[in-house]
């Protein structure tokens, strides 16, 4: 007698988040992963000496257990975004995969704003205005950058 | 059979891992008192490091991060205020990575996230101003006591997988913290709500301060205070913990960037390690148990803490 096996329950269907959500986990997935690309070439050129860095590898044992101030002082890296000019830089260029970590939450944030904005609801878009703002004044370099 | 061997051979795995760890640092050190190391042993012990905090945290429920600063600023020679900007960036990859899938899943809610999120990365940025303001010893000190407190968290507090709820405060119903999700375990659809909102406000803006100060992540804190304090599902109190985190770490980690307490010798090393480390341990969760795991932790935290403790106060340098 052949058994039929018996069917088997059907799965719950998987709940819609907001389309809200949706686009940030989006748009966030996008950005982190751009970010962990460039984190890891930058990184690949650094080690393997594609470039020229600002601070020789051999010179960072003496360094890296100095205070960051005192680091800065004595390799020249400059506080807040001057590290821009120093790109070119093998250890500096990998601040921009860094940077690009750091800063991936705001496109998803912006875009969040946006779709709330359109269905009035103006309680979560001032919410994600006030942590963009809050991201982007510590991004800016303004608070205490240098002592 | 393969039941039965599983505890020991968890145990022996996760022993390894753990000695491991505190092994690596005390080779390259005695290499270095011969004066033979060359500048990528550090980096190369950081990374084997990290590759094994990464295994044992996922099992042990406690992000990366949590380990990471104290085991690294103790054991390692770079300065504290480079460990906890490495940190930061470690507890912020972690987020980035794992925020897309539970945001999809609707284990982590972007309403409930993002007032507190606010309020915690505004006194992140505070926090991280005053870490590196303050004399490297005193927030060795501080660290100290803060793992030795987490300590006392991972082996007091209580979980509750599904907290009632009777009615929403004002506050979250206004905001529309609520959510659904479909539970892994039972198969069902669970709707929830949150309560005491203003409460949990007010305790995110301290969280934000030790994240931010600490570089140590904050998960341990965030979990408690949705779970048992606001009454979100355990599951999404841990998804929506991981969002926070990755805002809040955003702008704390800028405040460490600008001031070039990040160096990508230290942090990229770090990161790419918790990362693969954490893959494989979430590939062994089936095989390792998770209660051993979590007692080894316990016990590396505890010892990480007295640690810091210790060298902040100038007795165990």
């Amino acid at each position: 007698m052949a058994v039929t096996p018996a069917p088997a329950p059907p799965a719950a269907p998987v709940p819609r988040q907001s389309p809200e959500q949706l686009l940030y986990a989006r748009l966030l997935d996008w950005g982190a992963r751009l970010g962990f690309v460039l984190l890891v070439a930058g990184f690949a050129a650094y080690v393997l000496g594609w470039a020229d860095a600002l601070v020789p590898l051999e010179q960072l044992p003496q360094l890296w257990n100095q205070p960051a101030d005192v680091f800065r002082q004595r390799t020249g890296m400059p506080a807040g975004w001057d590290w821009l000019a120093l790109v070119h830089k093998a250890d500096v260029a990998n601040l921009v995969g860094i940077a690009l970590l750091a800063g991936c939450s705001l496109p998803p944030l912006l875009a969040a704003m946006g779709l709330y904005l359109k269905q009035r609801e103006w309680a979560p878009a001032l919410l994600c205005a006030g942590v963009v703002a809050v991201v982007l004044l510590a991004a800016s370099g303004l608070l205490g950058v240098g002592h | 059979m393969t039941r039965s061997s599983g505890p020991p051979r968890s145990r022996s795995l996760a022993a390894l891992s753990c000695g491991l760890l505190l092994a690596l640092p005390a080779q390259a050190a005695s290499a270095m008192a011969d004066g033979a190391v060359a500048w990528w042993v550090w980096p190369l012990a950081l990374f084997v490091a990290c590759f094994l905090i990464g295994i044992v945290a996922v099992p042990a429920g406690i992000g990366g991060g949590t380990l990471f600063v104290p085991l690294i600023g103790g054991f390692f020679p770079f300065h504290l205020d480079f460990v906890r900007g490495a940190g930061l960036l470690v507890a912020l990859a972690s987020a980035l990575a794992a925020a897309p899938v539970l945001l999809r899943s609707g284990l982590a809610s972007l309403r409930l996230a993002l007032p507190l999120a606010l309020l915690a990365s505004a006194s992140a940025i505070g926090g991280a101003l005053l870490g590196l303001a303050l004399p490297a010893s005193v927030v060795q000190i501080a660290l100290g006591v803060i793992v030795l407190g987490i300590v006392a968290l991972m082996l007091s507090a209580k979980k509750s997988e599904f907290p009632q709820v009777e009615r929403p405060d004002r506050l979250s119903a206004a905001l529309r913290m609520n959510g659904v999700f479909i539970d892994g375990a039972s198969g069902r659809q669970v709707d929830w709500q949150v309560h005491r909102t203003p409460l949990g406000l007010v305790l995110f803006l301290g969280i934000g301060v030790l994240a931010g100060m600490f570089g140590i992540g904050a998960g341990w804190a965030n979990v408690p205070a949705l779970n048992l304090l606001m009454g979100a599902p355990l599951k999404v109190s841990a998804g929506t913990s991981g969002l926070v985190l990755s805002l809040v770490d955003s702008s704390a980690a800028w405040v460490y960037i600008n001031r070039g307490a990040v160096l990508p010798m230290i942090a990229v090393p770090s990161v790419l390690g918790m990362m693969l480390g954490a893959r494989i341990g979430a590939q062994l969760l089936g095989v390792l148990k998770g209660a051993v795991i979590r007692k080894l932790v316990i016990t590396l935290l505890l010892f990480a803490g007295l640690r810091a403790l210790l060298k902040g106060l100038g007795i165990w340098l």
